[in-house]
């Protein structure tokens, strides 16, 4: 048993408490286009986490002081929504939300094709409403369609997709009581295409078999999604599915 | 490999209606190695491949394989006429909004009137909209307008509605023959700025009319002909809209 006290997060027969496998995700739907007034927008649920992406811009940056000369910044705002977690939260940025805006606009700028637009702004904003856990990751997968919805040129769509270990056991895609009680968690930014890893974070510890165990979890993971996150887009202009 | 095919209006017809060749790519889509052709807009190469690089419809043309974007920012080019906006006013120029990533500098050597340094809000303050023409645009992508030229002017009345740039070639149609046929239509002067911008003038019901097919061509302009929504908005009368 590791993690925090007796909380069982595995039955006994090895699977998990929602009945999951160890190596399956929580449902994804993901819907684009969704906001009017935004040039690209994106709604992702999964599992429990509902996230709302929109894009504006590029734009004039301002103020000037922020512009770069020969390519243009992105300006992330994630945000949690008061109403998201069970114990409300204060409304406004704080540390977490910081830190989160700063490491998903450093995966963006290394997937958008920022040196088209000299001096200008491209403003993504992050809404979490409602949270489970793996927020950061649903929110960089709702930027990467809603960036891709209003026609920012990208190598490629980051997936944010973790994994974790749990009761010694690595398991992808953590849900709540797996976060707050698991032993580690590993969320990625991948590129699906090219497989290459946009960032990546790691709370606890994980073995080198574990943390290789936990990256193949993960890549599988991000081909699944990226599947739902190219059919919301054709639903959205095509008419059809993928 | 996709290709485009059927005429003007036909080429975005979704659901395969127009042959199966459509093909609506998205970032980081591996379109076909790279071999024995070119790379248009919005697709780079990377390891003899072809990647695209923005969501749209695949168009290989003359050999080179580019992408038609649903979306796009309007990219300021030499000579494109403009509806811009006042956003800042100086002593001796004035910043405009162009419904870009930059925004253009109208100075006031360039401006139809003569201006004395320290009076240029007098002529035009923030939030009035003009008629204007990209004169040049340099390699760092500083818009430089000018406002001297025919037809060029201040828009003193009328409205302003906004379309997405990938779409104002269909507004026109061939030769503007569509933009001419919605001008008959609803009795409005407009005038389509290559930065998605139109400029709307008559009577209420003219400008009501004129909107309400602009806002279908952003709402539906991806799936649909102008043409279409022309006709449909025609069976209509100017007093419903």
């Amino acid at each position: 048993m590791g993690g925090y006290g007796d909380v069982q997060l595995l039955n006994d027969d090895g699977s998990r408490l929602d009945g999951r496998k160890l190596d399956e995700i929580r449902p994804v739907t993901i819907e684009a286009g969704i906001l009017p007034a935004a040039e690209g927008s994106a709604m992702v649920t999964h599992g429990l986490n509902v996230a709302v992406a929109a894009v504006y811009g590029p734009m004039e940056a301002h103020p000037r002081k922020i512009q770069r000369q020969d390519r243009a910044v992105i300006d992330v705002r994630y945000n949690m929504a008061p109403f998201s977690t069970s114990d409300r939260i204060r409304p406004g940025f704080n540390r977490r939300s910081r830190e989160i805006s700063k490491v998903t606009a450093e995966a963006l700028e290394s997937v958008v094709l920022v040196e088209r637009y000299p001096r200008s702004k491209i403003r993504v904003e992050i809404e979490i409403l409602a949270a489970e856990a793996g927020t950061r990751c649903v929110g960089i997968t709702a930027a990467s369609v809603a960036l891709a919805d209003a026609g920012i040129p990208m190598r490629d769509m980051i997936v944010g997709v973790a994994s974790g270990k749990i009761e010694d056991t690595v398991v992808l895609d953590l849900d709540k009581a797996e976060d707050n009680y698991g032993q580690a968690d590993l969320p990625v930014g991948i590129l699906p295409n090219t497989g290459e890893i946009a960032f990546l974070q790691m709370d606890g510890d994980l073995s080198l078999e574990e943390y290789n165990l936990a990256m193949e979890y993960n890549f599988k993971a991000a081909k699944e999604i990226h599947e739902i996150m190219v059919d919301a887009l054709r639903r959205r202009y095509d008419g059809g599915e993928a | 490999m996709g290709r485009r095919l059927g005429g003007f209006g036909e080429k975005r017809m979704s659901q395969g209606q127009t042959g199966a060749e459509q093909r609506l790519v998205t970032p980081g889509m591996v379109i076909g190695p790279s071999a024995g052709k070119r790379a248009g807009s919005g697709i780079v190469t990377a390891e003899e491949s072809m990647i695209a690089t923005q969501l749209g419809w695949l168009r290989e043309q003359n050999n080179t394989v580019s992408i038609d974007p649903i979306n796009a920012a309007y990219m300021p080019r030499s000579g494109d006429l403009v509806v811009a906006t006042v956003a800042e006013v100086r002593n001796n120029l004035w910043f405009m909004n162009i419904n870009g990533a930059f925004q253009g500098l109208l100075p006031m050597s360039l401006a139809p009137w003569k201006v004395e340094f320290g009076a240029a809000r007098q002529h035009m303050d923030v939030g009035n909209v003009v008629l204007a023409r990209v004169q040049e645009v340099d390699e760092c992508h500083n818009v430089v307008l000018t406002m001297k030229g025919v037809g060029l002017r201040r828009l003193n009345q009328g409205t302003v509605e906004s379309i997405p740039v990938q779409h104002i070639d269909r507004v026109r149609g061939d030769n503007n023959a569509l933009l001419q046929r919605m001008r008959e239509a609803c009795d409005c002067r407009i005038m389509v700025g290559e930065n998605g911008r139109v400029w709307i003038d008559g009577d209420a019901d003219g400008i009501a009319w004129a909107r309400m097919a602009l806002q279908m061509v952003a709402e539906y302009g991806h799936s649909k002909a102008f043409e279409t929504i022309l006709s449909e908005m025609e069976q209509t009368t100017k007093g419903d809209a």
